[in-house]
């Protein structure tokens, strides 16, 4: 168990900070990457996802491609993307996309999908637009929901993008592969370590976020 | 394909060193998801704390779980028990909460039935409970085992050999082929074990195929 020791240490150690291979940095760019990848996959999948839940087409597509994508190993498709592109942050970049797309596009589609028939219907008769339906009753009434894709989206990229690190210099992934060619144990565990508390205070900052989104009675959008 | 027409038997090799790690950890996933679940379903204050626990263990990321359970174990990093331990708590953790639903499915006049009739608490569980609570939990244990199929592939970046050798192997030697064979591979083998485990689940639920029949 002092391996744990020696990896506290290891963290605590002044040496392993700034630089362009410091924790700091690496932390940094395992965030950038983290978060450029949930940003594409977002912009891609959130649109998309709200026009099937609002339209009630493609359902079962979606549900098909979620499967599928779960089935595909993420190192399959970061080593093939990788030999294509090559060494750089291109090839894990798109498999992180595709990774968090069908987490996104469900959650947008969930959410909508979810929104009361009742306030839908109501805001129809009042004469809303389907404009002004999708983006002031069923994206505010299916927040919750969308956010809840966005949370598991995220939470699997910044897991996954440890794996960044084996195709370019990025991310809290290099301690990890560094450490794993050189038998240097307290240095890999130390990258552990760095990446599952990294995961851990994104999700909880999510679930925080996502806990604040929840309507509360009386608050009607304007 | 010639890399597999040239690489048959280690591909093949490959293939069943996969088999012997992701069906253990899903067996595993299952037994333990299972009691963890029932646990949660007779003591619902108890079953809060497990199933967050349990959702808290599942944003753990997988290959620094792979680098962190040999310490806590005192097992070695390649050996291939690293890997089953650390997918069978990926799979508790993300079955466990299914199979509290899946007791919860079960009819409770269903139950009270079966108490009148003199089941003991034990039949009542291996006889009513469980077999009524299986079409829920086998929608949870075809999710965990397609990601546990997917996931052995990350040994490879420690050195358990599986599929996932032909993803870290063709790409360091640039042979296009091997990669595409242990993706492809791999899914296949997600493929046919869902497939199995759908046929299982009919042959334990025979009365919904009756109900189905019967309309």
């Amino acid at each position: 168990m002092s391996l744990f020791g020696d990896a506290i240490g290891w963290i605590l150690d002044g040496a392993h900070w700034g630089g362009p291979s410091g924790i700091d940095t690496r932390i940094l760019q395992h965030l950038a990457v983290t978060f450029a990848a949930v940003g594409i996959a977002a912009v891609l999948a959130i649109p998309l996802g709200v026009l099937i839940g609002h339209t009630g087409r493609g359902r079962l597509v979606v549900v098909a491609l979620a499967g599928a994508v779960r089935a595909v190993p993420t190192l399959g498709l970061l080593t093939l993307l990788g030999l294509a592109l090559g060494i750089g942050i291109e090839a894990p970049l798109l498999a992180l996309v595709a990774l968090g797309f069908p987490s996104l596009l469900a959650g947008a589609y969930a959410g909508v999908e979810a929104a009361d028939a009742g306030a839908v219907d109501a805001a129809r008769a009042v004469g809303m637009s389907e404009w002004q339906i999708v983006t002031r009753v069923e994206i505010p009434l299916g927040a919750d929901v969308l956010l809840g894709g966005i949370r598991a989206a995220t939470l699997q990229i910044v897991a996954t993008a440890t794996l960044a690190a084996y195709i370019s210099d990025t991310g809290l992934g290099r301690y990890l592969f560094a450490g794993l060619k050189s038998r240097d144990y307290a240095q890999m565990l130390a990258g552990a370590l760095l990446v599952a508390a990294l995961a851990l205070v994104l999700d909880l900052t999510l679930a925080a976020l996502q806990r604040a989104s929840r309507p509360t009675q009386g608050k009607v959008p304007s | 394909m010639t890399w597999l027409d040239l690489n048959r038997s280690y591909a093949v090799d490959m293939l069943v060193q996969h088999v012997r790690l992701a069906v253990p950890a899903i067996a595993i996933s299952v037994l333990v998801a299972v009691v963890l679940g029932r646990v949660a379903w007779r003591w619902p204050k108890v079953g809060t704390a497990v199933l967050g626990g349990a959702s808290l263990l599942y944003s753990v990321p997988a290959l620094p779980l792979l680098i962190v359970i040999p310490v806590v174990l005192g097992i070695p990093l390649r050996s291939g028990l690293t890997l089953i331990v650390a997918l069978a708590v990926y799979g508790t953790a993300l079955l466990a909460g299914t199979a509290a639903d899946a007791f919860r499915s079960v009819d409770p006049r269903v139950r009270e039935a079966a108490e009148a009739m003199g089941f003991s608490s034990m039949g009542l569980f291996w006889k009513v409970d469980l077999p009524l609570a299986v079409p829920v939990l086998l929608s949870g244990v075809r999710v965990i085992t397609v990601s546990t199929v997917s996931l052995v592939t990350i040994g490879a970046l420690v050195g358990i050999p599986s599929l996932g050798n032909l993803l870290t192997d063709g790409f360091q030697r640039g042979i296009r082929e091997e990669i595409l064979t242990g993706l492809i591979g791999t899914m296949l083998l997600a493929i046919v074990l869902d497939a199995l485990l759908v046929a299982t689940g009919a042959v334990l639920t025979p009365w919904r195929r009756t109900a189905e029949a019967t309309g």
